[in-house]
Formats: C-alpha cells, structure tokens, sequence
C-alpha cells in the first residue's frame, strides 16, 4: 500500500473542519435535524455517518439516528465481480418519511450512489435523499451529484484515492496513489 | 433403496477448488466452485456462509423481500428424491434474488424415458444454468455432475446417504442464532446415524467449528464404518465425536437435541425392533427434555415421525427451533447462491 510515494491531501484537521462544514450544511439545507437520518455506505462511510452525527449533536443537542447500509445486493456489477459477502444492513427507523443522508467517503463513477439509492428504496419510500461524499475525485459514469462535498479532488482515472479513518485504519488522512492497478477497484468497489 | 457410500471418502478436489488465476483466490472468503459437503469447506469458509447468511436473513424479513442480484442468472433445481423444504427453500432463494429458477424432478423429465443423468446435466448446462442444484438416491452423484460441467456450478442439495451440506450450514446458523459460539457445545444427534446424510455431513460441520457431536442410537444404525479409528485418532476432525448408547446419558447437559426420522423402511431390513420400542427407547419427549436438557435447543432437519424419534409436544414446544430451520434454511441458500453465482476462478468463464 505505502510502497508508492503517497501524497497526503488532506490532513486530519482538514477532514475536521471538512466534516464540521457538512454537518452545517446538513442542518441549514434540511432546516434542522427534524425528520434527518444519516446513512453510511459500508465501509468507510459508516464512521462518517457517526461522526456527522456527533457534530450536530454538538451544535443542536438532537440525537439523529445513524444507520449502516450494505449495497452488495444493488451492485450493478455482480457477474465481474467475486464472491460477494453480504453485510449487515442496519437502520435505526424505516426510511418512510425521512429525509436520508447518504454518507461515503468518495465519490468517483456514482455507481456505489446509484446501488446506494435502490438500496434504501427497497426499505420504504423516504422523503428525500441526499448524499454527502469526503472527497469527490470526478469521473461520473451517471448523472449523479453530491449535496454536499468535503473536498473536490482532480484526479486522473489511474490514480487511487484512500480515505483512512482511525476507526477504521487507526490515522485520519486522505492520500491519493499515483497507480491503482487493481487495489483501486477493490477499494472504490468495496465501499 | 440401495445407497453406496462410495465416496464420503475420497476428497474430490478436482471439483472442490477452484482453478487458479483468481486474483484474490488467497483472501477470497469463499473458495469453492461447486458444494458437494463440508469436509473440504474450512472453518472461515463455514463463518463467510454463516456471516452472510445472517445479513441474508434481514432480506428475508422486511417488506419488500426481493433484490435484483442475481438478475439474469439461472438456477436449476433438480430432484430426484421427493422433497419439500430442501426444494422449496432453493427456489424461493434464488427468486428472492431475482435469478430466473428452473425446477426439474425426475418424474416428468426425460429421467422417465431412461435419460441418464449425465445427458440430463450436460442439456441443463447446454440451456444456460448458472447453477444446478442436485438431489439424488444415489452418494456420489453430484459429484459426477461437478466433474463433467464446465460452465455450470453445482450444489449438493443430499445425495444418498452421504451429504447434504446445505443443511448442516443451516443447522449450524441456526444453532449459532440461539447460543453463540458453538465452541465445546455439546451436540447430540439421535437416530439412524448410518443412514443419514444429514448426520454426516453435520459431523463435518460440527466438527470444523468446535463443536462437540455426540451420536446416540441403535447400535445397528450407528455409522460405524465412518468412524472406525477416525474417533480414537488425534488431530482428525471425527477426534471430538462421541458415541453414546443410552440416551439418557447423552441427553444430560446436551445443549442441542437432534433427533433424526426414522426411516420406516430400516424396519423392513431388521435395523429395528419396531417403532414403538423404537420410540420407548430413542424418542426424544417432553419427560425425558424437562429431566435432562431443559435449556437444549431441538431441531430436527424434517421431514418428522412425530411419536416416533420425537413427541409432538416437543416438536412443537417451546424449545423447538424446527419451524426457525428452515427460515433459515432459505437465508443460507440465499447466501450460497449469492457466494457461488458470481465467478471465482474459471465459473462461467
């Protein structure tokens, strides 16, 4: 993984203050955390979610309910793929009603957003949804947008783009990888 | 019907793992191509299946059940053995995940006119099946299927009196569901043992996790062949197995009782008295679970003899899990299929 000159992009402050912005955003766009649930797209999102929540409970004293979703069963690219383990999908309410905040950590292709999207669909009919990305790289295979954005990111396809979290990976940074091979698909797939 | 045990023995790895070339073939979770019985599965295959399965179960029970995974996939069941659940649950699993299902038994297929068994997979491949699901009288026989198809994966749904791994997947879930970690449990197996494909192929499993199997019966339907020396060898999965003639001893402390059907034609072959001193001495009842396991989970993999190997009370009482087998039962099938239709070395390459 490290054996590449790595290039930091953003420093744990900067993932803060990025983090600390969205959570604003969220509560100004939606007009507070009435009706909100935030949703992490496994793997990396997950932890987001939950820190965006600790945020606005920081700001606003509302608990909003945090839910971990697993889109394996949405994916468009099963036949290519290997054998796929599916995950727990937890959400703390039924999506009917709410205003649903996708939460991932990059947001490349839009693929993983679309599978997201029918995933929480399949659960009930929620009153929007919305996404929140750390880091957009480009790239859109599909119409598809962030509504809100940590960092936008110039890359080049071959490049691969890591969000480390210390719940996950023990550091809190993002680095961007000059060749990808085929770790890139793994991680943007697996997300 | 007479069932060869030919090949419980032989680990078939020509069919059991798959070709190299896989990128991820060393951290991939799943390792096979086709499922024909937990004894070349590992431990951290059993826990991806179990994992899987769990998440799988969640699907099963919202509102909208139904998932597009596995659209554009086929999957063909085929049943040479009369069957409920088993069939039912493969069919249900492989709709619920959007894969078209084909269901074939040997009544009303060209079985009837004397096909044999080997044309009868090589056509079902030849229409696209993605994945064959097999049941068949004879041990073996999906074994043979694995070796002759190259672009079909295949699925031991019981054959003969050797393995049903499916089963024992879905007995070990749904023991994990109810007590955990299986770790040094205590799990006893009562009935024809000789004669059970879902006994064999649940020593595998048992064993693989840590569990504790306990087999307890007749002693003219205990599997003696299979365990000959394997028991009393250190270091061999069987190391762990216990065989326990009275049942009374074996049902103390148990923490699951599985009391198996009886299969009334043993009778006929003089492997029993009669099914009433049969029940005297082996059913599991109610007097004889509130005396010696009060806190043991019942399953029995179904179809039951109820009053026979086990009371109605029982069967149906507080501390049976039967109805939530095969519940289950679909999860891990929707697991399996979920595991095995997507390519892994050569399939449907």
């Amino acid at each position: 993984m490290a054996q590449q000159q790595e290039k930091s992009i953003m420093t744990a402050q900067e993932m803060r203050r990025a983090l600390t912005r969205i959570a604003h955003e969220i509560l100004e766009h939606n007009g507070g955390a009435k009706d909100l649930v935030l949703v992490g797209v496994r793997t990396r999102g997950v932890p987001l979610a939950h820190r965006l929540a600790e945020l606005i409970k920081s700001f606003e004293g509302i608990d909003v309910p945090v839910g971990t979703l697993d889109i394996t069963l949405y994916r468009d690219d099963v036949h290519l793929r290997g054998p796929l383990v599916l995950e727990a999908t937890d959400l703390p309410v039924s999506v009917t009603g709410y205003r649903v905040v996708l939460v991932d950590d990059v947001l490349f292709t839009g693929r993983t957003a679309r599978a997201a999207m029918d995933a929480v669909i399949d659960l009930g009919r929620p009153m929007n949804i919305q996404l929140a990305a750390l880091v957009d790289r480009g790239h859109r295979e599909l119409p598809i947008r962030a509504d809100y954005v940590g960092k936008n990111i110039p890359s080049s396809r071959s490049e691969e783009i890591q969000v480390r979290l210390s719940e996950t990976d023990k550091v809190d940074e993002v680095v961007i990888l000059p060749e990808a091979g085929s770790s890139q698909q793994m991680s943007e797939a697996g997300r | 019907m007479a069932t060869t045990r030919v090949a419980q023995e032989e680990p078939v790895t020509a069919t059991a793992v798959a070709d190299g070339g896989a990128t991820t073939a060393s951290t991939s979770p799943w390792q096979h191509r086709h499922l024909l019985d937990l004894d070349d599965v590992s431990t951290d295959e059993i826990a991806t299946v179990l994992q899987s399965a769990s998440a799988m179960k969640a699907v099963v029970q919202r509102d909208v059940k139904k998932v597009p995974t596995l659209r554009g996939r086929t999957v063909v069941t085929l049943f040479y053995e009369a069957s409920t659940r088993t069939r039912v649950s493969f069919e249900a699993a492989g709709k619920l995940l959007s894969a078209d299902v084909i269901n074939l038994s040997a009544s009303g297929s060209s079985a009837e006119k004397g096909e044999s068994l080997l044309d009868t997979v090589l056509t079902l491949q030849a229409t696209a099946a993605d994945l064959l699901v097999i049941r068949h009288a004879h041990s073996g026989a999906p074994y043979f299927a694995a070796r002759n198809l190259t672009r079909t994966a295949v699925i031991n749904a019981g054959d003969g009196a050797h393995a049903h791994p499916t089963q024992a997947l879905l007995d070990l879930f749904t023991m994990q569901e109810h007590l955990g970690s299986l770790k040094g449990r205590k799990v006893l197996i009562v009935g024809d043992i000789s004669h059970s494909r879902v006994a064999r192929s649940n020593l595998w499993g048992l064993c693989k996790v840590g569990a504790i199997p306990v087999l307890c019966g007749p002693p003219t339907l205990m599997p003696w062949d299979l365990l000959k020396g394997r028991t009393e060898q250190p270091g061999h999965p069987f190391a762990s197995v216990q065989v326990e003639q009275d049942i009374e001893e074996a049902m103390r402390d148990a923490d699951v009782v599985m009391p198996l059907r009886i299969q009334k034609e043993r009778q006929d072959a003089g492997l029993l008295p009669s099914l009433r001193e049969y029940a005297q001495q082996w059913q599991v009842n109610s007097e004889r679970l509130a005396r010696l396991a009060p806190n043991a989970l019942v399953m029995h993999p179904g179809p039951m003899n109820e009053g026979v190997e086990i009371s109605p009370e029982v069967a149906h009482g507080l501390q049976s899990a039967i109805e939530t087998q095969v519940t289950n039962g679909l999860a891990v099938r929707m697991a399996l299929l979920l595991l095995m239709a997507t390519p892994q070395g050569g399939l449907n390459g």
